[in-house]
């Protein structure tokens, strides 16, 4: 028997957290997460789970890291200008193969921007906020069931990749109330222990899917965890190139060579479209709305719904615009991901870009009122 | 017996400075590196108090108790 | 005994087995990275002899570090080491910590690393009173960045970027962890491993927020700015300038400047943080935190 619930967004993400097998959370208040973390702050200790309100958003991320090593699944909830401060660390997980969820729930933007009003402007911050090159996953909700299931989804790719998971949602999604369906089982990813014995066991070996079993602290494995660049047992080489590239290509190909699995996009109506539209996110529900008014006026309206943000969805991008005369990017920025899909569908077709700023999701008429210019 | 491990020693002295039996002398021996080594010229005069041991930043000094 | 014809590999595993503080190292690894006569390899030895006297599991101690010279002493000793980003160490401590209590965490952290970027996290761990021993090597320059001012520089050293001589007024490491929650506190130099290894036994054996600061020299950086040219100097210099926290009364304010007050400064009870969390634990589920349960649940 699946439970049907009326409840926030937020509350959504925090209970998929908990079937996820999420047992601990570091985090620090910010408007419009917070919820996340009121909701986790009763629960975790209902489930045998710790959590923390650390003093900031650089020790939050650090807490979170450090209990996915103790062996346990762990989160942080924020929004962008704790995103900001989460940067390095984020990087310090991606060079650490440290499995761990981060939930930015966007607001106005840039800088503390429009703390209780809807955006899309970390879309670039979470591909290439820390330094140096990384492959990230990131999951956009666009309804409060979706919020529920893809934390559910970023806690097991975080686990089968080793890999910090972003959950990019935004206010609108957090703040916003719908029906929910939770079902009874919830699939898991659990994390695999190494089989080797201690002395054998090499924790970042260059294995070809890339991703290597991950041994807890405290269990015998005598493991060093550093951000430094390092051999396959773990130990700092700085100065050997090759020992450089080996690993960040490791890290970079174990996502892209597993793009077919990690990526996910939903589409309707592409097959005879002249233009699709393309969103994540929130602003999904518009476009949605659109392709309908347009459709039933005769305009040939299809739509694209990227899941993942990253690994970007470029096959599938690509596939669509082969196929249409035009594609319509929908974001609640000045253009982020658009630049990303102009990338690979320029050669294919038009690629034009419907900006909303200012907090609210884009109206389907106004999005309609730019289609008709384009006709 | 008092053993000074050529390959970890950096030639900081601190063992000739601390010895409270002035145990240890600069000798003219090198290792690897070309660090000239101390050595335990006056071993006779060692006491057993390990404190060579403990200050050895790098961990190049062994001092064998008396059976 | 060996016999003296050996071979000289022979003789190194019978060193390393001889040695009482090489059989914790990672022998790989081996020799450290630090510069001649530097005082972190004092500071690992008076806590490994710390450590044994203190009754723990080497097995059950996970260490934890940030960025600088001290915080790679994690990567030379073979346990679980988690070497961070500058100044999180404390974070990360953190959570280990909490993640699963059973483990004994010890941090390791310079003067840099622990009280200027990583300043926050200091005050609010001893605020926590969780129970982390943290040994901060306290060399009173930015070491690995080829000798900076820190937080703990005197006024008036000499330092790359104080070439006029420092004019900021430095931390005094101890009164700010007290003022904040510590429940140990100590303060030794290199000159004093014996004493030092003794404070550092009874941080271990302090359920809560442990402070050690380590005086150590940095010969290279600091000594070579500051008229202190060799390892031997600075270790004189350390043992003529310290004073037991017990005659501290008959000098003057501007007499203690100079002075290294030395001594275990507080040993105090106070509830520690993550048995809290497992009271709430018990309280609201009727177990303790659940240990590595991401490989169940």
């Amino acid at each position: 028997m699946t439970k049907e619930l009326f409840i926030q967004g937020n509350e959504a993400c925090a209970r998929g957290a908990i079937e996820a097998g999420c047992r601990f959370f570091g985090g620090y208040p910010i408007t419009p997460s917070t919820e996340i973390a009121e909701y986790l702050s009763t629960t975790l200790p209902e489930v045998s789970g710790s959590f923390i309100q650390m003093e900031d958003e650089l020790s939050a991320i650090g807490a979170v890291i450090a209990a996915s090593w103790s062996g346990v699944k762990s989160m942080t909830a924020t929004s962008g200008p704790g995103f900001s401060l989460m940067q390095e660390n984020i990087g310090f997980a991606m060079m650490s193969e440290t499995p761990l969820v981060v939930v930015d729930v966007q607001r106005g933007s840039p800088s503390t921007g429009q703390p209780t009003m809807s955006g899309q402007g970390d879309m670039m911050q979470a591909r290439w906020g820390s330094h140096g090159d990384y492959e990230p996953i990131a999951i956009s909700p666009s309804s409060v069931q979706e919020f529920f299931d893809f934390t559910v989804l970023g806690f097991n790719l975080a686990e089968k990749y080793r890999v910090p998971v972003i959950i990019l949602a935004d206010e609108v999604i957090g703040h916003m109330r719908e029906k929910v369906r939770l079902p009874d089982n919830v699939e898991t990813f659990k994390r695999i222990m190494p089989k080797e014995d201690p002395k054998d066991f090499l924790p970042f070996k260059n294995v070809r899917n890339g991703t290597n079993p991950m041994p807890a602290f405290g269990d015998g494995y005598n493991i060093h965890v550093t951000g430094l660049t390092h051999n396959e047992l773990g130990y700092p080489i700085t100065i050997n190139p090759k020992v450089h590239s080996n690993l960040v290509r490791r890290l970079v190909n174990k996502i892209l060579k597993n793009r077919k699995d990690i990526v996910s996009c939903d589409f309707k109506y592409c097959d005879d479209a002249d233009i699709v539209l393309i969103s994540y996110g929130s602003p999904v529900r518009s476009i949605m709305e659109t392709v309908k008014i347009g459709r039933s006026s005769g305009i040939k309206l299809g739509y694209l719904k990227i899941n993942t943000p990253y690994p970007f969805p470029e096959d599938e991008v690509v596939k669509i615009a082969k196929n249409v005369n035009d594609l319509m990017v929908v974001e609640m920025n000045l253009g982020q991901m658009f630049h990303e899909i102009e990338r690979v569908a320029s050669s294919n077709a038009g690629v034009h870009l419907f900006s909303e700023i200012g907090g609210t999701l884009p109206k389907p008429n106004d999005i309609l009122d730019r289609i008709l210019e384009l006709l | 017996m008092i053993q000074i491990n050529p390959d970890l020693c950096k030639g900081c002295y601190i063992c000739v400075e601390i010895c409270p039996k002035s145990v240890y002398t600069v000798s003219s021996v090198t290792n690897k590196k070309d660090i000239k080594l101390p050595s335990p010229e006056n071993e006779n005069n060692c006491i057993h108090c390990h404190l060579c041991e403990l200050e050895c930043p790098d961990q190049a000094i062994y001092v064998e108790d008396k059976k | 005994m060996v016999e003296d014809n050996e071979s000289t590999e022979t003789d190194f595993i019978t060193y390393e087995e001889k040695n009482p503080y090489i059989k914790y190292f990672r022998k790989d690894r081996l020799p450290t990275i630090f510069c001649s006569g530097c005082g972190i390899g004092i500071t690992i030895n008076s806590f490994l002899k710390g450590f044994e006297s203190s009754g723990m599991d080497f097995n059950n101690l996970s260490l934890v570090s940030g960025i600088g010279c001290s915080s790679r002493i994690p990567g030379y000793l073979n346990c679980d080491s988690l070497h961070t980003s500058h100044g999180r160490a404390l974070s990360f401590a953190t959570g280990l910590k909490v993640g699963n209590p059973d483990l004994d965490v010890v941090v390791f952290t310079g003067d840099g690393d622990a009280a200027a970027i990583g300043g926050n996290h200091l005050i609010h761990a001893a605020r926590r009173n969780i129970n982390l021993t943290v040994i901060c090597i306290n060399n009173n320059i930015y070491g690995m960045t080829g000798g900076q001012i820190s937080p703990t520089s005197p006024e008036g050293s000499l330092a790359t970027t104080a070439p006029y001589g420092s004019i900021d007024t430095p931390f005094n490491l101890i009164d700010l962890v007290t003022a904040a929650g510590a429940t140990f506190t100590g303060r030794w130099t290199t000159a004093h491993p014996l004493q030092l290894s003794n404070s550092i036994k009874n941080g271990l054996l302090n359920n809560g927020f442990s402070f050690i600061e380590v005086v150590s020299q940095c010969p290279t950086y600091y000594g070579r700015k500051n008229k202190l040219k060799t390892p031997v100097s600075m270790i004189k210099m350390f043992k003529e300038s310290s004073i037991n926290k017990r005659k501290v009364g008959t000098l003057s304010e501007k007499e203690l400047l100079s002075k290294i007050v030395i001594g275990e400064f507080v040993n105090k009870k106070r509830e520690e943080f993550s048995n809290k969390l497992e009271n709430l634990s018990h309280k609201e589920s009727g177990r303790n935190t659940i240990r590595k349960s991401a490989y169940i649940l």
